[in-house]
């Protein structure tokens, strides 16, 4: 719960400070556009946490959602394959990905970094040769299947008199969520996990298989990247090779950070990722309504999770300080 | 008569809540190795870090040749000529030896280009008289333990220091290198230069010391003049008690075979096939020098590293270990070497700790943790082992060290396994947890579990084993029973040479 207290009070800030700005900021269309995009890019920011915990990274998210993208509308519209064979598919090799990235940097002792980036570049390579660098989407067709991410939901207390409608990709980031956040927390692999992010080596000796649980961090990662990138083909259906999920793992990774997870391993809340992302999304809507230039946004968010990072620091010195007093 | 080179009067340091020193009175001689004991906890560091000026007294005073001084910055230190060596190297392995030496004080032109010749020259002095025969070219990473640690005295040289405080020098290193630091500090006395030496272990204590000085809580527990100095004298004023029964055996009978090692080789030592048995009941202690492939056999034993060929088994039946935890599921536990890196994720609490190896145990239904089985495991740990520790929550670095080791063997304890295999488990630790933890592996053997005990201590391997197998290069090349222990006929197989029979070492 401390570790999240921060970053909720981050996103209360800005929050309140941009509906005080502009009042537009809490109309029903705004809010909801603001939780859909949160749902999206936050299934991307909850695999990205389990790879940080494990005191890894994963740096392909972006390319698996791009290469999602093109493989979707491939398998079913110029393949023909039936909505779930293609659904299936997509998502098994997702996960084959995360099974190698885990199965080079267990095995083979390859570093992260290195093994991730590298398929940051195959994969977007593979995405642009496969569709000769052509545009994909489903066109006007398969909106049944496109309900899955552009739908909404009445929710009764909410919706009644607002027009408020709740976003799928939000629902089910929701319930993500909270089967991540009792995964990490409530059972004996997350506690694993953790463990094995914070002192690989103690970890092992205590008899737990830290290679097959590193590789289960990178399977979740890459499928829950290539699960969000089904979910951002079919709302923006239109899908550029070439650019489609760019810096998308960047994104998951501020995310988590500003949630939490502690690049060294061994520390972060599935929650306050979640959180983390909505603060991302609501910087990004906030300098639209507030009409700051877009060309700042990433300036924005740089600032605002290097700013996040020093506070955390000052807070995490002053706690270390008062212990040793108290201790000594 | 002439003042002391350095002299500590009444020194008292708070920290917020605890008082660190209080009147503690310290002299030192010129050309004087001056031994400093007492537990963990007992103020050494303190005191040791005020005279390298890290850390300034509340009350008191120093005085250098007479004259009353500050010593407030480590700077000041350095300028006096004090330098503290520390228990882990500060140097940097990825440069030469006259590179380190002249760390951060290069002598370098009006260009700043680094004047090599001049690093050499005066490399090569300090290096000849800690009689550490390597060229100032020479890759640091390339020599052993031992003589990076030459290197960073002759560091201390360099800076024409004149006292040394040397922490735990020991702790890593062999006998051999040992032996060879020893040399040295006795040159350097020869040479002028005082020495505080700092350790826990005392037989190195009663060689070296012309003085001991002891602490205990904080304050002034006694001095031994060189004459006076005794093992049993040196023990009692650190831990305030009669300690004659610090090692506890009580002969157990003897069970079935618990752990029996057919032709086992390690990857380390290829040629080296080993073979025995321990028997429930059974201590059997495993000496050998620093590097003599006891580790390495441990780690195979418990499945972190793969056996090169052999045959482990355990409880009568043949196993095969591909990871710790299949060691565990039969019944095979290790307190391994680096309490800190491989024992404990020392940033968690104590009851994650405790829980961690036996996670499986703790389910509630199949996968969930149970909070309510964690803390009565950590509160039986915490009672069963006597574990000093504000609460179950506490972080374990704040805990000490020999506590910290109790949460090692806890956390195996609470499996009830079958064969504990110990690697140099009171290393770092005071004396009176060594009782505790000598006490416990008695009490454990007195319970049936066949206990396999590493430790480069002969002491505590002669008091505390049933029987000892001594370890050479890769090789068991002897065992010993109880009634055949002696320091001498242990080195002898230690270092690779036949016992000569019942008439002892010449």
């Amino acid at each position: 719960m401390k570790k999240i207290l921060g970053i909720l009070s981050l996103f209360i800030v800005v929050f309140v400070f941009t509906a005080w700005q502009n009042p537009k900021f809490i109309s029903a269309y705004n809010i909801q556009n603001l939780l859909n995009w949160t749902g999206l890019f936050g299934i991307l920011g909850i695999g990205a946490a389990f790879v940080i915990i494990t005191g890894g990274i994963d740096l392909s998210i972006g390319s698996v959602v791009g290469l999602v993208g093109c493989l979707l509308p491939m398998f079913i519209v110029d393949r023909g394959y039936s909505i779930p064979t293609s659904i299936g598919l997509v998502m098994v090799i997702s996960a084959s990905i995360g099974f190698v990235h885990g199965l080079l940097i267990t095995k083979m002792k390859l570093q992260p970094f290195v093994v991730t980036l590298c398929g940051l570049l195959i994969y977007r390579g593979l995405s642009r040769f496969i569709t000769a660098d052509q545009t994909m989407g489903f066109g006007n067709e398969y909106s049944g299947l496109r309900k899955l991410a552009t739908g909404k939901l009445d929710v009764p207390v909410l919706t009644d008199g607002t027009g408020f409608h709740l976003p799928i990709p939000f629902l089910i980031l929701f319930v993500l969520m909270i089967a991540g956040a009792i995964f990490l927390d409530k059972t004996i692999w997350g506690r694993y996990l953790q463990a094995l992010g914070r002192n690989e080596q103690a970890a092992r000796y205590s008899g737990i298989k830290t290679d097959r649980l590193t590789i289960l961090a990178y399977v979740i990662c890459s499928t829950l990247a290539g699960f969000g990138g089904i979910m951002f083909m079919l709302d923006l259906n239109s899908v550029q090779p070439s650019s489609h999920g760019n810096f998308y793992e960047l994104y998951a990774i501020a995310a988590a950070v500003l949630g939490g997870c502690s690049l060294r391993g061994g520390e972060g809340s599935i929650i306050g990722v979640v959180i983390g992302m909505a603060v991302l999304r609501l910087l990004y809507n906030a300098s639209n309504l507030l009409e700051i230039p877009t060309q700042l946004e990433f300036a924005i968010i740089g600032g605002v999770i290097i700013g996040g990072a020093i506070v955390d620091e000052l807070a995490k010195r002053i706690a270390h300080r008062m212990r040793q007093s108290r201790k000594t | 008569m002439l003042h002391p080179l350095l002299e500590v009067r009444l020194v008292t340091k708070y920290f917020p809540g605890v008082v660190a020193l209080k009147e503690v009175n310290l002299t030192l001689q010129q050309g004087e190795v001056l031994a400093l004991i007492g537990e963990n906890g007992a103020g050494k560091s303190t005191l040791m870090k005020i005279l390298a000026g890290i850390e300034q007294p509340n009350f008191g005073e120093l005085r250098w040749e007479g004259k009353v001084i500050e010593i407030n910055s480590v700077q000041d230190a350095m300028d006096l000529g004090i330098a503290l060596i520390h228990q882990e190297l500060n140097l940097a392995d990825n440069l030469d030896i006259g590179a380190n030496i002249f760390l951060g004080r290069e002598p370098h032109n009006r260009l700043g280009i680094i004047q090599r010749r001049k690093i050499r020259e005066e490399s090569k002095k300090v290096l000849r008289r800690v009689g550490l025969d390597y060229s100032p070219d020479f890759n640091l990473a390339k020599l052993a333990i031992g003589q990076q640690q030459l290197v960073e005295i002759a560091k201390a040289l360099s800076m024409n220091a004149r006292i040394l405080i040397m922490d735990e020098p020991t702790s890593s290193l062999s006998a051999r290198e040992t032996e060879r630091l020893f040399e040295v500090v006795k040159d350097l006395k020869s040479q002028g230069v005082s020495v505080i030496y700092i350790s826990h272990r005392l037989g190195e204590v009663k060689e070296l010391a012309d003085r001991v000085l002891v602490f205990r809580d904080g304050k002034n527990s006694g001095e031994l003049k060189r004459e006076q100095i005794t093992h049993e004298k040196m023990v009692q004023l650190m831990v305030g008690r009669d300690v004659s029964r610090l090692y506890q055996r009580t002969p157990h009978p003897l069970g079935d075979e618990a752990l029996k090692v057919t032709g086992l080789i390690t990857t380390a030592f290829p040629n080296a096939p080993n073979s025995f048995s321990i028997r429930r009941g059974e201590i059997v202690g495993m000496a050998g020098l620093v590097g003599s492939g006891r580790t390495e056999l441990l780690r195979v034993l418990f499945g972190v590293d793969r056996a090169f060929r052999g045959t482990i088994e355990v409880g009568g039946i043949v196993r095969h270990f591909r990871h710790p935890k299949d060691a565990i599921a039969a019944g095979m536990v290790l307190v391994p070497e680096e309490r800190k890196n491989q024992g404990l994720i020392v940033d968690w609490p104590l009851d994650m700790n405790g829980s961690l190896p036996g996670a499986d145990r703790h389910l509630r239904g199949k996968c969930f943790l149970s909070s309510r089985n964690e803390r009565a495991t950590a509160e039986k740990m915490i009672g069963d082992l006597g574990i000093k520790t504000p609460s179950r929550k506490q972080i374990l670095q704040f805990l000490s060290g020999g506590n910290q080791q109790k949460v090692v063997l806890g956390k195996w304890l609470s499996l009830e396994p079958k064969v504990l295999l110990l690697d140099e488990p009171t290393r770092g630790i005071d004396v009176g947890a060594k009782e505790e933890i000598y006490h416990l592996m008695d009490k454990l053997a007195g319970e049936g579990l066949a206990v396999l005990f590493v430790s480069s201590e002969l002491e505590e391997i002669m008091g505390v084993s049933d029987r000892v197998l001594v370890m050479h290069e890769g090789q068991i090349s002897g065992e010993l029973k109880r009634n055949e222990l002696s320091e001498e006929s242990i080195m002898q197989l230690a270092t690779g040479r036949t016992l000569v029979a019942a008439d002892g070492p010449s």
